[in-house]
C-alpha cells in the first residue's frame, strides 16, 4: 500500500519524474564512462603487452622500446646468448624501419618490421603465409589498399630515396605472401612485415646485424625480475624492461586520466544526487498535508521514510539503468574518436567495459539514490501533525 | 448510558503555543470525562480551542501540562511510536476537509489503516466493502476522491476512520464543507454510528449537528464554560 503511494506520487507528476530520470541517466552515463576511463587504458595496455607472451623487452641501452631510432648491435650474438639461458624459451629480434613502396610514378611510405617469422609477436596473420623466406612480406590492409595490391603480387620497395641522385636506395622486389594485422600500430597506419635479414640488408651497412628491440619469452613460472636483472648485467648494450614495469610506467603516465576521471565522476554523481534530492524534496513539500493525514490516522514514521526513500531510489535506479546503456554507447563513440589518437596502438581502449565498472557505477548511484531521499524523508517523518493539518486547512 | 466505563479522562489539560508575538494559551485547563458510547459535541466561538482540545484527545498533539488517559492508556508524554500505534488502533479521525489520499480509490482509502495494522489483503478488502456499504457508498468503491462529491468523500473518510474498529471517533467540523442537505445525511449517519455503539466526540459550529448529540460541551477562551447532557 505504501509502495502504491510511492509509485502514485511519481506517476502523478509524470513529466517531472521523467525529466529527473533523464537527468540521472545522463549523469549515470557520465559516471560509468569515467569509471571505465579510470581503468580502461591500464587494463587494455596490460593485455596488449602480455598478449604475445613476451615478458621482457630489450631496447638499446638507456632507451625505451621503439622510443628512438637507436639500434642494438650484434643482435644475432645476443639472441644466441639469451637462448643459452635455461629460463628463456624464445627470443624475437625486431628491426623497425620506414620503407617506400612504389605505386605508379609516386611512392607511399609504410612502417616495416623485420622479424623472424617463427618467433615474432608483433603481428597476427589473417590470411596467406608468414613471410619466412627472403623477399617475402606480409602487408596490412591499409598498405594493400594504398597500393591496390593483393596476396601474390610483387611490390617494388626501397629503403630510402637519395634526393641528389634522384634514385631509390636499397631497392628490392618483395612478394606479398600474407595479410596481417599489426598489434602495436595505430589504426590506418600502413605496415608490412618481412624477414629480419631482408630488412637489414635493404637498410645497408648501418643496420647490419642490428635490431631495434628484442622480445624475450620466459619459461612458465620463471622469476621475471631476476631474469630481467641478469640479462641487463649480462648484455651491456641493452636496457631490459619487464612487462609489469612497462605497465607501471604507463600507469604513471595515465594518472592524469585517472584524476580527471575521478573528478568528473564525482561531479556527475553529485549532480545526480542534487537532482534527485531536489525533486523528492519538492514532491514531499507538495504533500505535507497528505503526509500529516497519514500520520494522523496511525501510519508510522518508518513507513513515511520508506515511501520517500523508495521514491528517490526508484528515480535513481531507473535513471541508472538507462544511463548505463547510454554510457556504453557514448563510450564506444568516444573510443572511436580516440582510436585515431596518433601514436597509440589501435588495440588500446580508453573506455574498456568491464562488468565490475557497471557494478561500481550502479552501487554508487544506488547509494546516492538512498542518500538523496534522506533529507526529504526526515522532513516528512518529523512533521508536527496537528500544526501541519491546520496550515493545510488554511491554505 | 451512565452505566458505561469512562473512556476519556482529561485533567487540567493545557496547550500553549509559543509564538514570536508571545505565548498563545489555546487550551487553559480543561477537565473532562467522556464515557463509552457517549455522543459529545464541543461547541464555542471560533478560536476558543475546540480543535486544539480534539487534537490532544486524538494524540496528534501533546499537552503542555495536565494528564490525559483514554481507555486506561496515558497519552500525555507518550513517545511518538506509541502514540502513532494508539491512533491506529483506538482513534478514528474525521476532518472538515475529508483528507482522503487523492491517488487511492475509495476502497483503497478505507483499506489503508487496515493495511498499516497488518490485516491480510482479503480480510481488509472484505471489511472495506462492508464499511463502504454501511456508510451508503457500496456502489462507488473504485472511484477516486476527485470523482466523488463532498458528501461522498466524507462518507469514505468516516469508513476509513472506522476501519480498525476504534474505541473513539473524533470529528472536527465534519459538516463544515457540506451543503445543508448533505449535512443532514451526515448527522443521520453519526447518530446511526452512535446507536450502533461508537463513542463520538464532534467539534462543530453546526447547530443541527450539536443538537443531535446527547451532550454538549461549551468552550470559551480555552476553557469549558458549560457542559450539559440531554
Ligand atoms: N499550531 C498553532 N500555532 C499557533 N497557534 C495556534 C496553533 N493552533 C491553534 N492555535 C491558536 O490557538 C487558538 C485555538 O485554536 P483552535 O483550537 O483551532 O480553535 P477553534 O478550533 O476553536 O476555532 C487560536 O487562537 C489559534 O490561533
Ligand atoms: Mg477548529
Amino acid at each position: 500500500m505504501i509502495l502504491a503511494l510511492a509509485r502514485a506520487s511519481l506517476v502523478r507528476q509524470r513529466a517531472r519524474t521523467l525529466l529527473a530520470v533523464v537527468g540521472v541517466a545522463i549523469s549515470a552515463a557520465m559516471l560509468l564512462d569515467m569509471v571505465m576511463l579510470a581503468s580502461g587504458m591500464r587494463v587494455s595496455f596490460g593485455s596488449l603487452l602480455l598478449a604475445q607472451g613476451f615478458q621482457i623487452r630489450l631496447a638499446p641501452k638507456g632507451t625505451l622500446p621503439f622510443d628512438t631510432d637507436a639500434t642494438i648491435p650484434d643482435a644475432s650474438g645476443i639472441v644466441q646468448r639469451l637462448r643459452a639461458r635455461s629460463d628463456v624459451i624464445a627470443v624475437s629480434p625486431v628491426l623497425g624501419a620506414q620503407l617506400h613502396v612504389e605505386h605508379g610514378t609516386a611512392s607511399v611510405s609504410a612502417a616495416a618490421l623485420g622479424t623472424i617469422a617463427a618467433v615474432q609477436g608483433d603481428y597476427k596473420l589473417l590470411e596467406g603465409e608468414l613471410p619466412a623466406q627472403d623477399e617475402e612480406i606480409a602487408a596490412n590492409d591499409a598498405l594493400l589498399a594504398a597500393v591496390g595490391a593483393h596476396i601474390g603480387d610483387t611490390l617494388r620497395v626501397a629503403a630510402g630515396f637519395d634526393p641528389q641522385l634522384r634514385a631509390y636506395t636499397g631497392q628490392r622486389a618483395l612478394r606479398i605472401v600474407g595479410r596481417a594485422h599489426f598489434i602495436y600500430l595505430s589504426a590506418g597506419e600502413r605496415a608490412m612485415a618481412l624477414p629480419l635479414a631482408t630488412l637489414q640488408s635493404m637498410e645497408g651497412s648501418s643496420r647490419t646485424d642490428r635490431a631495434s628491440l628484442l622480445m624475450v619469452r620466459l619459461r612458465a613460472g620463471a622469476d621475471v625480475e631476476a631474469a630481467r636483472a641478469a640479462i641487463e648485467r649480462d648484455v651491456r648494450t641493452v636496457s631490459a624492461i619487464s612487462t609489469a614495469t612497462a605497465i607501471e610506467q604507463v600507469e604513471q603516465r595515465l594518472s592524469y586520466f585517472r584524476q580527471l576521471a575521478f573528478i568528473l565522476g564525482t561531479v556527475s554523481l553529485a549532480v545526480g544526487f542534487l537532482l534527485v534530492t531536489t525533486l523528492v524534496t519538492v514532491s514531499v513539500n507538495e504533500r505535507l498535508g497528505e503526509i500529516a493525514v497519514l500520520r494522523a490516522i496511525g501510519v508510522r514514521r518508518v513507513r513515511i521514510v520508506e515511501q520517500i526513500l523508495i521514491e528517490g531510489s526508484a528515480i535513481m535506479l531507473v535513471g541508472a539503468f538507462l544511463g548505463l546503456g547510454l554510457g556504453l554507447v557514448t563510450a564506444r563513440y568516444l573510443n572511436s574518436i580516440l582510436a585515431a589518437f596518433p601514436g597509440l596502438p589501435e588495440a588500446i581502449d580508453f573506455f574498456l567495459f568491464q562488468p565490475r565498472d557497471a557494478w561500481v557505477a550502479l552501487g554508487l548511484l544506488a547509494g546516492c539514490g538512498i542518500l538523496a531521499g534522506v533529507y526529504p524523508a526526515w522532513r516528512g517523518a518529523s512533521l508536527p501533525i496537528a500544526a501541519t493539518l491546520r496550515e493545510e486547512a488554511v491554505a | 448510558m451512565t452505566g458505561d466505563e469512562i473512556l476519556v479522562a482529561a485533567r487540567d489539560l493545557r496547550r500553549d503555543y509559543a509564538m514570536s508575538a508571545g505565548v498563545v494559551h489555546a487550551v487553559r485547563g480543561v477537565t473532562l470525562d467522556v464515557r463509552a458510547r457517549e455522543y459529545v459535541a464541543i461547541v464555542g466561538p471560533s478560536g476558543c480551542g475546540k480543535s486544539t482540545l480534539l487534537n490532544l484527545i486524538g494524540a496528534i498533539d501533546a499537552p503542555s501540562s495536565g494528564t490525559l488517559a483514554i481507555a486506561g492508556q496515558r497519552l500525555d508524554g507518550l513517545p511518538d511510536r506509541d502514540a502513532t500505534l494508539f491512533r491506529l488502533r483506538r482513534i478514528g479521525f474525521v476532518f472538515q476537509r475529508f483528507y482522503l489520499m487523492p491517488v487511492l480509490t475509495a476502497l483503497e482509502n478505507v483499506e489503508l489503516p487496515m493495511s498499516e495494522a497488518g490485516l491480510g489483503k482479503t480480510e481488509r478488502r472484505t471489511r472495506a466493502r462492508e464499511l463502504l456499504a454501511y456508510v451508503g457508498l457500496g456502489e462507488r468503491l473504485h472511484h477516486r476522491p476527485t470523482e466523488l462529491s463532498g458528501g461522498e468523500q466524507q462518507r469514505v473518510a468516516i469508513a476509513r476512520a472506522l476501519a480498525n474498529k476504534p474505541a473513539l471517533l473524533l470529528a472536527d467540523e465534519p459538516t463544515g464543507e457540506l451543503d445543508a442537505r448533505t449535512g443532514e445525511e451526515m448527522i443521520a449517519l453519526f447518530e446511526r454510528l452512535n446507536t450502533d455503539g461508537t463513542t463520538i466526540i464532534v467539534v462543530t459550529h453546526d447547530e443541527d449537528l450539536a443538537r443531535a448529540a446527547h451532550r454538549v460541551v461549551h468552550m470559551r477562551d480555552g476553557l469549558i464554560v458549560d457542559d450539559r447532557r440531554r
